[in-house]
């Protein structure tokens, strides 16, 4: 292994390529990594990967990600990393990384490459299944590589076969329904500064398998003992592991404290390092077996029944000595120590099972929670399946029994300083269950989820109540296994990818006219064309006494449209809409509103009839979609005998809207070949013509009240219409307006619009609408109207509303009420409605708003007041129409 | 159209992978789900408005198996019925509205169904 410099916390340490930060850190004697997080005590490393509670460090380089235990992170040329109290920090540049996906099929996905999902895999390729296996470390061998040991040259053609794709550096972080399960490979961070950046950091797989193997292995875990979070107290299997394997030289002498055989394999392992082991404390009255019979034969002392009860540390707050205690005579005794090795057991993986709803087993003899339940697609392997390979024999222990000043300081969760003091107050508040002590502790909330400590909860849960942990189960996990950067969930979605962007035919034109755009839904609308030197407010004005006094244009392509074709297209809309449609003669339009059957008003547009069997609805730009689907779905389960087509349109035509009294006379220089007179073209009426021998159908709609002409044409001819208008304009001084300018006309006028004038709790009578609710026919919603709920008097109507300060635009949104009047049973002042659309009126010189509010119709003139923050504003009750109510501009 | 498609090979499936009577086996995501099958809707005349308010607002929950009703809609945008558990999300069979539902792949789910 080559030798690579690397940074942490701004100092240079060296280590050997591809090996855990961890371990090189340590062998340079960087024990202690952090303060903790609450209770700001000293930590050191404490485990071997993603369980490790206290070494979290944040990269400095590259995507600067934070929560990253150092126990993880590979040595690397160029890697650069600080610790971390508990808390990261988000990076203050973009992550520039690449990140992509991909999916794949496959007949078994084995996830754990050690020897037991090694076996399961080959297994598999024998029986002539493709198969996918999939490992969270760099190399195979799981258990094998914490021996330093090699992979056997059989396995290692196990993973050569042709019929089985093994990723390295890739967890499973969720399993689904279906055996779906989603992993996170790493594939980039671990080459440092020779990584290419085109290299995508992260690929997230989503694999589905016939069958799935779970081989997880299994986390080590500590006990419950007095100061049990100093530098020094380690799991024995990572302490064994740092020792033999990487040559960690800085510890001298060690007290290892079990309650199983693994303790001694450890223990064996640090004596042959040439460290001192004080002593084997060993929980259980005696042990036998191999492991036993070797450390006894290497000579280390084993005391049985005995255990750590208390630790002390040195002037820096590392480990110093232990105390023991004799389980039955309760004597305890000092020995000096700076590393003290803790086996307290395995915990299997159980977190993937838990996620689809597997409820694992409770075993004393493994003293572990296990899954060992198979089915035809979904199978367990090795430790969670409870092969556990030696020769353990554990005993169910979690610590030793404490008082309450011990309790205080023995930790549990050593990521958020939760202690057994935390736990017995949790229990004394009255909470058993452990998913009620996790959420009132905090235990097992932290970045590593309780993959250490959720089963010390358990014990100590079962050790407080006199429960068995069969009795109290584990804790529900849930995805994501291990922490995965949002980046990596993106993937290459994010930016201008994100979301696709549409924009009309006009768009080039808007931008060159130096207009501001708005976002409705994914669509860029232009929402004011700004003058040099205009703010908005003026724009908006501007452009409002131009549609009102002279002529204006606007882009109005991005109404939904849905061309309606068939023998029974009148019918069908007569059922959907709340007024006639069958009667509209051809070449006419019609201004619909449709209902859900419930009676709420749920999209409006005009729709005009182009020939007998044939409409063109436009919907409301965001609404298109939805009412496509509404459409649709009546057809195919309710009405299949109806010969309707519908679809979908919006793209095919642009819409250029020419409002303006002064509209007809500039579009008279621009069609010719009809009459465009009052009484030839009037309202609601729609006609073919051409320009510059382009097809256009020109229609009499307005919505904003004006005398005005939308003009249609293929999507690729706009341009040159719109320009052909502009220079033919500039006589009328031509003003191009945008959405704001829209909203202001159409809410002068009293024209609603469906999401921000209504809630989804309003019928068309509470819009004071009742004149577009056909009595002939039945419709959509007809039969609710006669509900009890919605023809009671009270309900919330449109009104308008005109405050008393003639400049105070009222906040939309803002709650009208009426103030020492209409108390509730507690005697304050209920609302009585809100304001849905407000703006200043250039016109009436005035500014004024759109409100929903109780009885509203029934208070005509009635003054309200509307709280904004200290200041209380008050307005007048008025009609929804502020402008021509008798329509003559619009009709003229 | 087909209406023989409506009965698929398929043996037993979850909830991930819905079959669509005319796409094949799909993932959920291009699916929406549209409530118990079979409710027709009711002259809306002839009913009382409690009638009517069960219409609609009171659809089927039970534990375990339900046929409901789907649309495959960022495919071919039609929809279909499916027996689907409630408790397990295994998938049954598919079938076209209109046509005649297969029978239930186990017990039909009983509790707070619609009384």
């Amino acid at each position: 292994m080559s030798e690579v410099s690397f940074s942490f916390d701004d100092k240079l340490y060296m280590g050997h390529q591809g090996e855990p930060m961890a371990a090189a850190l340590l062998r340079s004697g960087v024990l202690s990594i952090t303060n903790s997080t609450y209770h700001g005590r000293p930590r050191g490393i404490v485990g071997l990967g993603v369980e490790e509670p206290n070494a979290l460090v944040q990269l400095v380089s590259g995507t600067q990600e934070s929560i990253l235990p150092a126990t993880v992170i590979e040595v690397a040329d160029g890697l650069n990393a600080r610790s971390l109290t508990g808390i990261g920090a988000l990076p203050e540049l973009p992550d520039e990384a690449r990140y992509d996906k991909t999916n794949r099929y496959v007949d078994t996905l084995v996830i754990g490459a050690g020897v037991a999902g090694i076996m399961s895999a080959d297994e598999h390729v024998r029986a002539g299944r493709e198969v996918v296996l999939i490992d969270d470390q760099p190399k195979a061998g799981g258990y094998l590589r914490h021996l330093g040991q090699e992979l056997p040259s059989a396995m290692r053609d196990i993973l050569a076969h042709g019929n089985l794709t093994y990723i390295n550096r890739c967890t499973a972080v969720g399993l689904y329904d279906q055996n779906y399960v989603v992993a996170i490979e790493r594939r980039s961070d671990h080459l440092g500064n020779s990584a290419s950046d085109k290299r995508a950091r992260i690929r997230v797989w989503h694999i589905r398998a016939d069958q799935v193997v779970l081989a997880p292995g299994a986390f080590q875990r500590s006990l419950i003992f007095a100061n049990n979070d100093r530098p020094g107290i380690m799991l024995s299997h990572a302490a064994a592991t740092y020792v033999a394997v990487h040559g960690v030289r800085i510890f001298s002498r060690a007290a290892v404290v079990t309650i199983d055989n693994q303790g001694y394999r450890d223990a064996l392992r640090l004596h042959n390092a040439g460290i001192q082991v004080q002593g084997i404390f060993d929980a259980r009255p005696k042990a036998g077996g191999p492991s036993v019979d070797a450390a006894k034969a290497a000579g280390i002392p084993v005391r049985f029944r005995s255990t750590v009860l208390n630790t002390a540390s040195n002037a820096e707050g590392a480990l110093h000595s232990v105390l023991i205690q004799d389980l039955d005579t309760k004597e305890t005794f000092q020995t000096a120590a700076d590393l003290l090795a803790v086996s307290g057991g395995w915990t299997p993986i159980v977190d993937l099972a838990t996620h689809i709803g597997i409820k694992p087993q409770w075993s004393s003899e493994h003293a572990a929670f296990l899954v060992s339940q198979s089915t035809d697609r979904l199978r367990t392997a090795g430790m969670l399946a409870g092969d556990f390979g030696g020769d353990d024999d554990p005993l169910v222990f979690f610590g030793p029994a404490l008082d309450s000043e011990q309790a205080r300081k023995a930790y549990i969760d050593l990521q958020r300083d939760t202690t057994l003091h935390d736990m017995r107050r949790a229990v004394g508040a009255g909470l058993h269950s452990i998913e009620h002590i996790k959420r009132y502790t905090t235990i097992g909330t932290a970045h590593d989820q309780g993959k250490t400590s959720g089963m010390l909860t358990i014990g100590a849960l079962c050790q407080q109540e006199g429960l068995s942990p069969a009795d109290v189960g584990t804790l529900s996990f849930r995805p994501p296994y291990v922490p995965v950067p949002f980046a990596a969930l993106a993937g290459r979605e994010r930016g201008l990818l994100s979301d696709p962007i549409r924009i009309t035919s006009l768009h080039q034109w808007h931008v060159e006219a130096g207009a501001i755009f708005e976002d409705v839904g994914q669509w860029k609308r232009p929402w004011y064309f700004p003058k040099p030197g205009e703010r908005m407010d003026d724009a908006v004005r501007r452009e409002c006494v131009a549609a009102r006094e002279g002529v204006a244009v606007m882009d109005a392509s991005t109404l939904g449209k849905i061309d309606i074709q068939g023998p029974d297209a009148a019918v069908f809309l007569d059922r959907i809409y709340t007024n006639m449609f069958s009667t509209l003669p051809e070449g006419q339009c019609r201004y619909g509103l449709m209902c859900k059957a419930d009676g709420i008003v749920f999209d409006d547009g005009v729709t005009t009839r182009l020939g007998k069997n044939h409409f063109l609805m436009t919907t409301t730009t965001g609404g298109a979609a939805r009412v496509l689907a509404w459409l649709e779905e009546w057809l195919q389960t309710e009405w299949p005998d109806l010969k309707v087509y519908c679809t979908s349109v919006t793209e095919h035509s642009s819409t250029i809207a020419l409002v303006g009294p002064k509209s007809r006379q500039l579009l008279k220089e621009l069609v010719k070949d009809i009459d465009l007179s009052k009484d030839a073209f009037p309202f609601m009426h729609s006609r073919e013509a051409t320009i510059d021998g382009i097809p256009v159908r020109i229609a009499r709609i307005s919505f904003s009240g004006e005398l005005a002409f939308e003009i249609n044409v293929a999507w690729g001819h706009a341009r040159h219409i719109w320009e052909r208008l502009w220079a033919l304009g500039r006589p009328y001084d031509l003003t191009a307006y945008g959405t704001e300018t829209m909203h202001v006309l159409r809410a002068e006028k009293g024209y609603i619009i469906v999401g921000q004038d209504t809630d989804g709790t309003q019928t068309p009578y509470d819009l004071n609408m009742s004149w577009v609710v056909s009595k002939k026919k039945e419709f959509i919603g007809r039969r609710s109207f006669q509900l009890p709920y919605l023809k009671a008097t009270g309900r919330q109507q449109l009104v308008g509303l005109l405050p008393e300060n003639t400049d105070e635009v009222i906040p939309e949104g803002a709650y009208i009420t009426v103030l020492n009047a209409h108390p509730d049973e507690h005697g304050k002042t209920r609302h009585t409605g809100f304001v849905t659309s407000s703006y200043y009126s250039p016109t009436l010189r005035h500014a004024f708003a759109l409100a929903l509010v109780a009885d509203g119709l029934n208070r005509m003139g009635e003054v309200v007041d509307v709280p904004i923050g200290k200041k209380v504003l008050r307005a007048t009750i008025c009609d929804a129409v502020f402008i021509d109510k008798e329509n003559i501009r619009r009709d003229s | 159209m087909n209406m023989e498609r409506a009965e698929l090979p398929i043996k037993s499936y979850f909830m991930l992978h819905i079959p669509c009577p005319h796409c094949g086996l799909r993932n959920e995501t291009e699916f929406h789900y549209g409530a118990e099958a079979g409710v027709a809707y009711p002259d809306p005349n002839t009913l009382t408005d409690s009638e009517w308010a069960k219409y609609l607002h009171i659809r089927a929950n039970p534990k375990g198996w339900l046929a409901e009703r789907w649309v495959h809609f960022a495919g071919c945008g039609r929809w279909f019925n499916l027996w689907r558990n409630t408790v397990t999300h295994e998938i049954g069979p598919a079938y076209l509205p209109f046509t005649t539902q297969p029978k239930s792949p186990g017990n039909i789910g009983q509790e707070g169904s619609r009384a």
